[in-house]
């Protein structure tokens, strides 16, 4: 991400961003990009309003066409109340609402986001994806890095799943969960009675922890037999399958740290 | 290669607002500091000294203090203030995200630095008139040089901070290299009652004595062909240390 901005020089190969080489057209492409770090970086010396001023001159936009512009992004953002508070007031939101009106104060053609809703409320991360939605659907281009799989389920028209630094795969998400997973799992306490149903009946089957999962698009064949062939007692859960368990299925359960 | 250009005005603006925004405690200082030090030292300790090298004690310490409150306000402009927008408020990452280069938020920084500098040494200005204890008008000089002494305190500064693994580790060059400096070299007695080695020493590696000796040619005024000595070894480490500070930082914040 941090070469993709030119802010971190290239470890190698080339990277090429709007057409541009990333080592000598810098300040080009950092004039045409937006970005949204993980960290909260507004500069706590200022208001919201003037957050965006100040920042609009690092563009070196006109002072009139970057007040129009923080005024319309306020808006925007549904910061209009909070036009003259120091960022220390705002709640973690509110700071990420702002720092994304300020990645667009240049208008930028991509905008780059890192984590946007971490650590927030769910009311607040609502907000932030029915904001950026309506970025998408007004023609602009957001890439966006995630831990969050249901955000990424909601918000991504392509996805690619990394791991250690590696693409594992890429698609629309609704392919991907079709194609990784199956889609529905039927989900069954780990016993030894159920271990057996499922192998005797030649179903294949995940362990996750306590639970066996069974991947599948006829979720309630599965169930019926779970139930009926094995007399199975205790409960069996059917769900649709997620992106969660396309990137659990992939990447692997074990903690990476 | 170092590449600066006119954005670097955003990063000295922006500070200059941040300065501004909270300007009444940031105005105290420099009319409070020389009437403290007059009253105490040049009219207090002074009526047991009345002349050094024939010139009245307030007189004497007038251009020092001057010279003190720049080196002070732009040196720690660019360690401690800097370090805390650079570390803490990773207000340099969000500059560096925009066509502004890291070498121009740098530069800014020392240019702010020394601005702070002028600003004070100007705000001291009308206070030292009061007490009749600077010459006017070359006392006006006092105030195009506060900028070039400034942006050699703040490029100094600016390479501790690129170099401290901390915020507390600034103390060491405030402790070891400043109070030092607001002592020996030639602000509240005369350099030549040291021993000869140290004030070699001074003129050698105590920005300070430089700065001392041409304020007080401006406020006097006395100019001799020594100013110009002192003159040329300010700018030289202006220059000097200016180069490095940004070199240092580019490898302390390009990962």
């Amino acid at each position: 991400m941090k070469m993709i901005q030119c802010v971190s020089p290239k470890t190698g190969g080339t990277l090429e961003v709007f057409g541009m080489d990333v080592d000598s057209h810098q300040r080009e492409i950092k004039s045409r990009l937006g970005v949204v770090p993980q960290e909260n970086n507004l500069d706590p010396d200022f208001s919201t309003y003037r957050n965006l001023l100040i920042y609009a001159r690092y563009f070196g936009i006109p002072k009139h066409e970057a007040e129009q512009r923080a005024e319309e992004l306020l808006a925007f953002m549904q910061l209009e109340e909070k036009r003259d508070v120091l960022i220390d007031k705002l709640s973690g939101g509110m700071k990420r609402r702002l720092i994304i009106a300020r990645a667009l104060i240049n208008a930028p053609e991509l905008l780059i986001l890192d984590e946007p809703t971490i650590g927030l409320d769910p009311q607040a991360r609502h907000l932030i994806w029915e904001k950026l939605r309506s970025l998408q659907a007004a023609g602009n281009t957001l890439v966006l890095t995630t831990h969050y799989l249901d955000e990424a389920e909601r918000l991504c028209d392509r996805l690619v799943i990394m791991d250690q630094g590696k693409i594992l795969v890429e698609g629309r998400p609704e392919d991907l969960i079709r194609e990784h997973a199956g889609s529905d799992v039927v989900e069954v306490e780990r016993t030894q009675k159920a271990t057996a149903c499922l192998t005797g009946l030649g179903v294949t089957y995940d362990v996750a922890g306590d639970l066996l999962q069974v991947f599948t698009d006829r979720p309630h064949d599965v169930a019926r037999e779970l139930l009926e062939v094995c007399r199975h007692e205790a409960a069996v859960t059917v769900r649709p399958a997620t992106l969660e368990d396309v990137f659990l299925r992939l990447t692997g359960r074990s903690l990476r740290e | 290669m170092i590449e600066i250009t006119g954005r670097v005005r955003s990063v000295w603006q922006r500070n200059l607002d941040a300065f501004l925004r909270t300007y009444r405690v940031n105005f105290i200082p420099p009319f409070i500091e020389p009437v403290l030090y007059l009253l105490a030292l040049g009219f207090g300790l002074g009526t047991y000294i009345e002349t050094v090298d024939g010139i009245p004690y307030p007189v004497f310490i007038a251009p020092a203090l001057v010279s003190i409150s720049v080196m002070y306000s732009s040196f720690f402009e660019c360690t401690y203030s800097s370090f805390v927008r650079m570390y803490y408020q990773k207000t340099f990452d969000a500059i560096i995200a925009t066509p502004v280069s890291i070498d121009e938020v740098i530069a800014g920084e020392m240019l702010w630095g020394a601005t702070r500098g002028m600003i004070y040494a100007t705000l001291m200005l009308p206070v030292l008139l009061i007490f009749g204890v600077v010459a006017m008008p070359s006392s006006l000089l006092l105030i195009p040089f506060a900028f070039l002494a400034g942006l050699l305190f703040a490029s100094i500064g600016m390479c501790f901070t690129a170099i401290t693994p901390g915020i507390d580790a600034l103390n060491y060059p405030s402790f070891l290299f400043i109070t030092p400096m607001f002592l020996f070299s030639g602000t509240f007695f005369p350099l030549d009652l040291l021993p000869e080695p140290i004030q070699y020493f001074a003129f050698a590696a105590l920005p300070l004595t430089h700065v001392v000796s041409i304020n007080r040619a401006i406020t006097l005024p006395a100019f001799s062909p020594t100013n110009l000595f002192s003159l040329a070894w300010i700018a030289a480490a202006t220059v000097l240390f200016f180069l490095l500070a940004i070199r240092l930082m580019r490898r302390r914040l390009i990962v």
